[in-house]
């Protein structure tokens, strides 16, 4: 048959069965594969081949191969074409680690008693705190950040408010990393909170009773029984907080302003006024890279303990 | 043992679970508060006014960067999810289905990225081929990535379902699109319903990729706010974020409603 089997008549049911099952599965996934490989998969190639590529003289790029965007990270080129090291992009790199890492650990202290609590709750009132976590997050991310530079500003609230208990006036708590990890604390808290509200909601409760017979204290209980049994969750909220964490862009553009970069901010700017596209690719190359390796350990690391199990 | 009666209870996390709920909330009222206040310097409060409304309504580049992320938002949403749809039906229910892990994988790839990243290489792409609209840009990348954010609640409602209903529609004589629009299509409306709704917010939220793509005449509402917030006091920011606040609250709450009814009804 070289009749086009998509054409078939639905209806001659189990003869055309198999086939129309392998038929779905073709063009039900072409659309994806088509969309992904032009939206996602083009791009990232060839922004791994412009962050190899020579800085065109008025912005952009030509096609001449060329580490000049990775050397760039550690060294600077000095009038005489020699090349001397220079720490500053490395401690953008670093400050963008030690954000994240800072974020993740911020929200998961809050987190896990928070989750714990709300677990602990009658099934009616459990629904409304979820749904009360869960709501803040879908009011739109650049406001979220606004409303910490209207708490933190110069003429903010916070400031206004030392004000009258007797704190020097014009006081600002802007542009520096604390206000940049304020907002993104902020901004991805629900992220870590679903997850291990999850859970912990399905640790079973007989357990920590059974801790407790056998005179384990609260603490022993919290550290040998309840955290190692939500580490599912807490992994999971690590993950959904740390990733997006290293790519944060709004957050140190808005409240670490122009000097406290991030890799995320670092990028944006490179590609902004047409500054430096293969430097630009080779910091979203380091970026993506970072975030593939730390996505592939945590999955093989969950993998060796399912296995283990 | 010291305390207490209840060995699962934590003294403090009371306290503790509320100021966590006073701090999530207490920025976004501080914005609301001051978008009714007279005075043009956000933190310095004068007295109770709705000028900021009216000058914010009648601000003619904030109704055309909404008309741009709405027109972007709806396009973007029924592309991604009319796609998530048929990724889930085939990556669920197709038979023998070569590549599924990789299919799935490239589907969710979105998630996997630093969305900087996939802005900036967009943005090289769509120079490269010269693509000049500003409109078909932003649609092109958005529907890219709400596709994984449709796509899981579908595949999510879809793999929980049963074969009964869609087999008794085929032996009472049905044929295949009628089981799919009559049986199929109904059972994972909540899970369809999620993914539209969740893709239409997070296209409508996004920044990174719509700041690197938009042009001169095709702002979108979170890039016009960027400009806003850049540029300085603008009075009327606060009373576009109290709307806007409110408009996504309302979303939301309609969104969970209804995902909620699918699960009771699942159960």
């Amino acid at each position: 048959m070289t009749m086009d089997t998509l054409h078939l008549p639905f209806a001659t049911k189990r003869a055309s069965g198999a086939r129309f099952w392998r038929n779905l599965s073709f063009w039900g996934l072409l659309p994806s594969w088509l969309l992904m490989g032009f939206a996602l998969i083009l791009p990232i190639a060839i922004i791994a081949a412009v962050s190899v590529a020579t800085r065109g003289a008025h912005g952009g790029f030509t096609w001449d191969f060329n580490l000049a965007g990775y050397s760039q990270i550690l060294f600077n080129e000095g009038w005489t074409g020699e090349l001397e090291f220079t720490p500053q992009y490395l401690m953008i790199i670093a400050r963008t680690f030690l954000l994240a890492g800072a974020t993740t650990l911020i929200c998961l202290l809050f987190a896990v008693p928070v989750a714990y609590f709300i677990s602990r709750q009658p099934p009616s009132q459990k629904a409304i705190l979820v749904y009360l976590v869960t709501l803040p997050f879908w009011v739109s991310m650049i406001l979220r950040v606004y409303a910490w530079m209207i708490i933190l500003g110069k003429e903010g609230t916070l400031p206004r408010l030392l004000e009258n208990l007797g704190f020097p006036p014009g006081m600002s708590f802007m542009f520096n990393d604390g206000a940049t990890l304020t907002a993104m604390v902020y901004t991805y808290m629900p992220l870590m909170v679903l997850p291990v509200f999850a859970s912990i909601e399905k640790l079973d409760g007989t357990l920590i009773e059974a801790s407790h017979d056998l005179y384990g204290d609260r603490w022993v209980t919290l550290r040998r029984v309840i955290l190692p049994l939500t580490a599912p969750g807490i992994l999971a909220g690590a993950i959904l907080v740390f990733v997006p964490s290293l790519g944060a862009v709004l957050e140190p553009t808005l409240m670490g302003g122009g000097k406290q970069m991030m890799m995320g901010s670092l990028i944006q700017l490179q590609f902004g006024g047409g500054r430096n596209w293969p430097f630009g690719a080779a910091i979203a190359m380091t970026l993506m890279a970072v975030v593939l390796i730390f996505l592939i350990f945590t999955a093989l690391r969950s993998a060796r303990k399912e296995t283990a199990k | 043992m010291s305390t207490g009666h209840d060995v699962k209870r934590y003294p403090g996390l009371g306290p503790l679970t509320g100021l966590f709920f006073l701090y999530l909330y207490a920025p976004l009222a501080v914005v609301v508060i001051y978008s009714f206040n007279a005075n043009r310097i956000a933190g310095v409060w004068t007295h109770f006014s709705l000028q900021w409304y009216s000058s914010a309504l009648n601000n003619a580049a904030l109704m055309n960067a909404l008309k741009t992320s709405l027109t972007v938002a709806v396009v973007a949403t029924v592309v991604s999810t009319l796609i998530a749809l048929a990724a889930a039906l085939a990556i669920i229910r197709g038979k023998d289905v070569r590549f599924r892990k990789l299919s799935e994988t490239v589907v969710n790839l979105p998630l996997l990225l630093p969305e900087i990243v996939l802005a900036v290489a967009t943005l090289i792409l769509f120079s490269l081929i010269g693509i000049q609209n500003g409109m078909a840009k932003l649609i092109i990348a958005h529907s890219a990535f709400c596709t994984p954010f449709a796509f899981l609640p579908i595949r999510a409602r879809l793999q929980g379902m049963s074969l009964d209903l869609e087999e008794a529609s085929a032996d009472l004589y049905a044929s295949r699109w009628t089981t799919f629009r009559r049986v199929t299509l109904p059972l994972i409306f909540p899970g369809v319903f999620s993914g539209a709704m969740l893709a239409f917010l997070i296209s409508m939220d996004d920044f990174i990729t719509s700041n690197m793509l938009s042009t001169g005449g095709t702002t979108t509402l979170p890039v016009y706010i960027f400009s806003l917030i850049r540029s300085g006091t603008s009075p009327e920011l606060n009373a576009i974020a109290t709307l806007l606040i409110l408009a996504s609250l309302i979303l939301a709450t309609a969104a969970l409603l209804v995902a909620a009814r699918g699960t009771r009804d699942n159960a």
